[in-house]
């Protein structure tokens, strides 16, 4: 909504030189950024060409990723297992966190005393400056030995017996797998979703509050009356941006997630493989020039699959700020 | 006077040391020539990166020759020397004939500079205490990767390790993620030893494997086996030896039980028939002193050069690789190259040429 206003000063005031210069240095700079990306998917493209040709779209839907040609097993290249691992989590770290994200947005800006919300959030933002290799070594050293010792078990004894729920804790806990790789996720993609939310919370007009507390509405009325309605969108868009850096990220999950691409199962307790992961992994190494295409194939993958959520997200947004008429997203 | 006679009696003693461990034909290189490149740039290899480090960091202070080394992997040297943007690649893994026909500048020589191990470790909480290593055979190594043997109470297993009899748990087969140098050594060597294996799996710098957890550098790996018990994983030797990590013996061609100790892995490429190219895998050695699962690690670098200044600084560099170079390697928990290799790899780089003519200064080439 900004950026319209923006736009319209800008043609009102037209007549002055200097406000053309400036608007002609932004729309080359924002003309930069498209350049960038469409140089980006070319380039990817280009690069892929090989593995598109040889494989073509049972590089999506076969699940082998061989590179060495042996006698038996042959060369083939088949991302399924990775596309699988990155889906199921980065779907684990927003159904973790967006709750967690949301509870403590709601209450460091509408509960908390400010001298204990402000440390609080601040807390809590640090959390960004952490480098993701850090929450990769204590993924490895900290997480990991806790789930599998105790988290896991503890899901096995609970759910274990329970039809549909019991499949996805089947089998041996490693405590390296896809759950664990959510789990980390989660973690870093928690103070994005809390700050932001916090932010659209804030937003919030102050006479639509004051006006629900003077018609005699309690607290958790004001909130899911006016607050949450209101904040709606913005908050689904701030777990998109959430999930899109839990999509791409690498080191900290390619550390806890075991890292094996032979199996695809309903079990979280399998070890997996993300896309990121497997590009991280391989990419120094891939040695033959079908390796190597096969390699950027994924990236352009990844690409495909942020996207694919980009646009979903954007559309739940827009329908559901139209249904309730609020118009803040 | 006394103590004078004792200093210099000290002084004999580390001079005669120092003599004892130099190679024949170190000592020529000494200071910058006046027709050489002040600079050169190599990619590659990780696996010897710390070395090369050393010795590049060594080699400016005493020749005057900058030497720029990336360690971005085996795969990335390969391409970066086939594609000519570096004066030298490195590689823990022997060029493939297809990666070699791929070279845009003509012939490509494999110069071996030092020598990695990869051994065996595991995590077994029950004999955590035990001052005794298990035992493993290319048999009990290719089933357990293989996923044929499954629990660390498995006969094959008990066979040589009879403590093991009363671990009836899961064995939690660990493997590197990442593509590496490491990985080829140990896929090589199982490929050499079982043809299940050769047949399935193969050998390379990643490879499909058919069970286990994967982590990342040697350190993912480490940390996988040290955090899971009933694990085993496979690191680098230096990387095992710095680590204290439990390492088990491997019986060799020869059938004798063997601990990767520097000599052992040096053996791995002594008393064997060596290729002139030098371009092979030193695997399941035949010498029956050797470590089995050993291998090469090589430079890179085109047999027709056309620059003569990088020739000339180029050719430099690496006979002093060859020979004054191996002294750095053991404090630094690489294994020196035996002889027989370093004479092979000076024969190679004796037939590089810039323009027709020999690229090695005469004084090396005629040594």
């Amino acid at each position: 909504m900004s950026r319209s206003i923006f736009s319209r000063r800008g043609a009102a005031r037209a007549a002055d030189p200097g406000d053309r210069v400036f608007a002609a240095l932004v729309a080359a700079m924002s003309s930069v950024v498209i350049l960038l990306v469409v140089g980006f998917v070319v380039l990817l493209t280009i690069d892929s060409m090989p593995s598109i040709k040889r494989f073509g779209l049972g590089f999506l839907s076969g699940s082998i990723w061989n590179p060495v040609e042996t006698e038996i097993n042959h060369l083939n290249f088949g991302a399924l297992p990775y596309i699988f691992g990155t889906v199921v989590t980065s779907v684990i770290a927003l159904v973790i966190a967006t709750p967690l994200a949301l509870g403590s947005a709601i209450f460091v800006s509408e509960y908390a005393p400010s001298w204990l919300g402000k440390p609080v959030s601040f807390i809590i933002e640090l959390l960004v400056a952490i480098p993701s290799v850090a929450y990769g070594i204590w993924g490895l050293f900290v997480l990991v030995p806790l789930m599998r010792g105790t988290v896991e078990p503890f899901l096995q004894q609970i759910l274990g017996h329970i039809p549909i729920l019991g499949a996805l804790v089947d089998g041996p806990p490693f405590g390296q797998d896809l759950l664990t790789g959510g789990v980390v996720l989660s973690i870093m993609i928690l103070p994005t979703i809390l700050s932001l939310s916090r932010e659209i919370i804030a937003q919030v007009p102050r006479l639509q509050k004051e006006g629900m507390l003077a018609l005699g509405a309690t607290r958790w009325e004001v909130l899911s009356q006016a607050i949450l309605p209101y904040a709606r969108g913005g908050i689904i868009g701030a777990a998109m941006l959430g999930l899109a850096r839990a999509i791409g990220e690498t080191m900290a999950v390619t550390m806890v997630i075991g890292n094996s691409s032979t199996k695809i199962g309903a079990s979280l307790f399998t070890p997996g493989y993300t896309i990121a992961s497997a590009i991280a992994n391989q990419f120094t190494e891939a040695d033959s020039e079908i390796y190597f295409s096969a390699i950027v194939e994924l990236g352009l993958v990844l690409l495909l699959v942020a996207s694919v959520f980009n646009i979903a997200s954007r559309f739940l947004v827009s329908r559901l700020t139209r249904r309730t008429g609020a118009n803040n997203a | 006077m006394k103590k004078i006679a004792i200093i210099v009696g000290l002084v004999a003693l580390v001079a005669s040391a120092a003599i004892a461990q130099a190679v024949p034909g170190s000592g020529l290189v000494t200071a910058g020539v006046a027709d050489e490149a002040k600079s050169l740039t190599g990619a590659g290899a990780t696996f010897p990166a710390v070395l090369y480090t050393k010795w590049f960091s060594e080699y400016a202070k005493k020749i005057g020759v900058q030497v720029n080394y990336q360690g971005i992997g085996s795969g990335g040297g390969i391409k970066s020397i086939n594609d000519m943007t570096v004066d030298f690649g490195a590689s823990d893994a022997p060029m493939k004939d297809d990666q070699l026909a791929a070279a845009k500048g003509g012939k490509l020589l494999h110069l071996p500079m030092t020598m990695g191990a990869v051994v065996p470790t595991y995590n077994i909480p029950e004999l955590s205490r035990s001052e005794k290593v298990l035992r493993f055979t290319a048999d009990t190594l290719s089933g357990i990767y293989l996923g044929d043997i499954t629990k660390w109470n498995d006969p094959k297993l008990v066979a040589d390790n009879p403590e093991l009899a009363k671990i009836d748990r899961y064995i939690v087969v660990v493997h590197r993620s990442d593509g590496s140098g490491t990985t080829n050594i140990w896929t090589s060597y199982l490929t050499a030893v079982s043809d299940k294996w050769k047949n399935s799996v193969g050998y390379g710098t990643s490879v499909q494997w058919p069970v286990g957890l994967g982590g990342k550098g040697n350190e993912g790996v480490a940390g996988n086996v040290k955090q899971t018990p009933y694990s085993m994983g496979y690191v680098e030797e230096a990387y095992a030896v710095q680590n204290k990590l439990p390492v088990g013996q491997v019986k060799n061609a020869a059938g004798k039980w063997m601990e990767p100790t520097a000599k052992a892995v040096s053996m791995a490429a002594s008393g064997v028939t060596l290729p002139p190219d030098l371009r092979v895998m030193m695997v399941n050695s035949a010498n029956p002193q050797a470590w089995p699962i050993s291998g090469f690690t090589w430079i890179l670098v085109y047999q027709q050069q056309t620059d003569a200044a990088k020739a000339t600084a180029l050719t430099r560099l690496l006979w002093w690789n060859l020979h004054d170079g191996q002294a750095y390697a053991e404090s630094l928990l690489y294994v020196p190259l035996p002889v027989d290799a370093i004479k092979k790899a000076s024969a190679l780089l004796k037939t590089i040429t810039v323009n027709g003519a020999p690229a090695l200064p005469s004084e090396l080439a005629n040594y």
